[in-house]
């Protein structure tokens, strides 16, 4: 037997590239809820009500510090008890989207730390509304510099995806597993997926890295 | 035995973390383009993609290693959080200010001596906020391996789920569970912190 079958290899390619797709897809909406979540977490956390950031500092904690695979399995097999079908993509990028929201909502929080407290009482002093003030003032300052942070998140998440293969979403890594469990060879398909990853995930790492240096140029 | 898991892993990876970050900062450049690849890879590729590697192609015909599920819950998630623990401890040694080189210099110790008396102690303190987050990420990222059959608490909760059928306490009660442990991890790194920085950090370093 080779050591790795390249001939399976190019056969099995097409397949696989067709999974990475819901990988990918998984990604981008899971990402674009978890950032416009986060932010919602992020300014509910700083809020002077203390009835509003209680909760929401212990949501962000509490869904931190627990792991992913748990919570996708609540909200997979926790919540049909009560009435709340999900399909497995469904609860798949719901978890993944809470999960990272409240990590960007970590990263809003510094952003918006970063905004010189002149800032806001300049905001004060021209009688602005709060939602006007964030959205004409604060934000725009706070985005700009947390950009690459944000970046680094979904490249997380991306890695993160393959999780969801234990509530049975067939992206990429489920896939090669169903693939490798036909053919009784793992080495190829488990293989590709890796490097599908690393070529992801290091393509998205220099993307980052260019933003970066773009933020630095601009200051 | 998600607790075993936490334990052993993170062993591993702080010494993993230790050679790889040494080894991008070594002077030789094959060992440091070494390490720059086993940093890359186990971070660029997924956890649960590295672990499934480990497991399922490992013991087939080109390699023939079948480890238990345990040592590669173990060395896969220990490679893991290694990989991402030497980047963190690259950068510690990088924050060490550079009057100490000078300094170590100036008392004509070796390059091993000033790593392990001067360099080290500095930079693994200043490495251990990041570095607890990483141990908890550790514990959560021990949940995966109930994916290669393992019985931790995620396969427990799992299988009891199947027989009870009281999905709701099940779950939750696995979630308060893994949230205790990490506030356990975040307690003792902060209480490790403040006796090692004990009478250092007046002295003015960082």
């Amino acid at each position: 037997m080779n050591f790795f079958d390249w001939e399976f290899a190019w056969e099995i390619l097409p397949r696989l590239l067709d999974a990475s797709l819901k990988t990918i897809g998984i990604t981008i909406a899971g990402f674009s809820i978890a950032i416009v979540l986060g932010l919602f977490l992020a300014v509910g956390r700083r809020s002077r009500h203390r009835w509003l950031s209680w909760p929401m500092t212990g949501l962000i904690e509490f869904i931190r510090s627990t792991p992913l695979l748990i919570q996708v399995y609540f909200l997979f097999f926790v919540l049909p008890n009560y009435g709340f079908n999900l399909t497995a993509l469904q609860a798949g990028i719901i978890g993944i989207a809470l999960h990272y929201a409240c990590y960007t909502a970590e990263v809003y929080r510094a952003g918006l730390d970063a905004v010189p407290r002149a800032q806001w009482e300049a905001v004060t002093a021209l009688n602005m509304k709060p939602l006007n003030a964030y959205r004409k003032v604060i934000l725009p300052q706070a985005l700009r510099p947390i950009l690459p942070a944000l970046g680094n998140y979904m490249i997380s998440m991306l890695k993160d995806t393959p999780v969801l293969s234990a509530i049975t979403v067939v992206e990429i890594m489920q896939r090669a597993k169903n693939i490798g469990s036909e053919h009784f060879r793992y080495l190829e398909p488990i293989t590709m997926v890796g490097l599908f990853f690393l070529i992801l995930s290091l393509g998205l790492a220099w993307f980052v890295r260019r933003l970066e240096n773009r933020m630095e140029l601009a200051r | 035995m998600t607790v075993q898991i936490t334990f052993f892993g993170s062993l591993l990876a702080i010494v993993a973390a230790l050679i790889g970050a040494l080894g991008r900062l070594s002077p030789i450049k094959p060992l440091r383009w070494l390490a720059i690849v086993y940093v890359e890879v186990f971070r660029g590729s997924s956890l649960l993609v590295q672990l499934f590697w480990l497991y399922f192609v490992l013991p087939m015909p080109p390699f023939n290693i079948a480890m238990s599920a345990f040592n590669v819950a173990v060395i896969g998630l220990g490679l893991n959080i290694g990989a991402y623990g030497a980047e963190v401890l690259r950068g510690a040694i990088r924050s060490v200010h550079e009057g100490q080189y000078e300094a170590c210099q100036a008392l004509n110790m070796t390059a091993g001596q000033r790593l392990r008396r001067v360099i080290l102690p500095q930079a693994l303190l200043a490495a251990i906020p990041p570095g607890t987050n990483l141990l908890i990420e550790l514990l959560k990222n021990t949940s995966l391996v109930s994916l290669i059959t393992l019985s931790d608490l995620a396969f427990r909760a799992r299988q009891l789920d199947q027989a009870t059928l009281m999905t709701l306490e099940i779950f939750g009660l696995a979630l308060v569970m893994y949230f205790v442990l990490a506030q356990i991890i975040n307690f003792s790194m902060r209480t490790l912190e403040r006796r090692l920085a004990r009478g250092r950090m007046r002295g003015g370093m960082s």
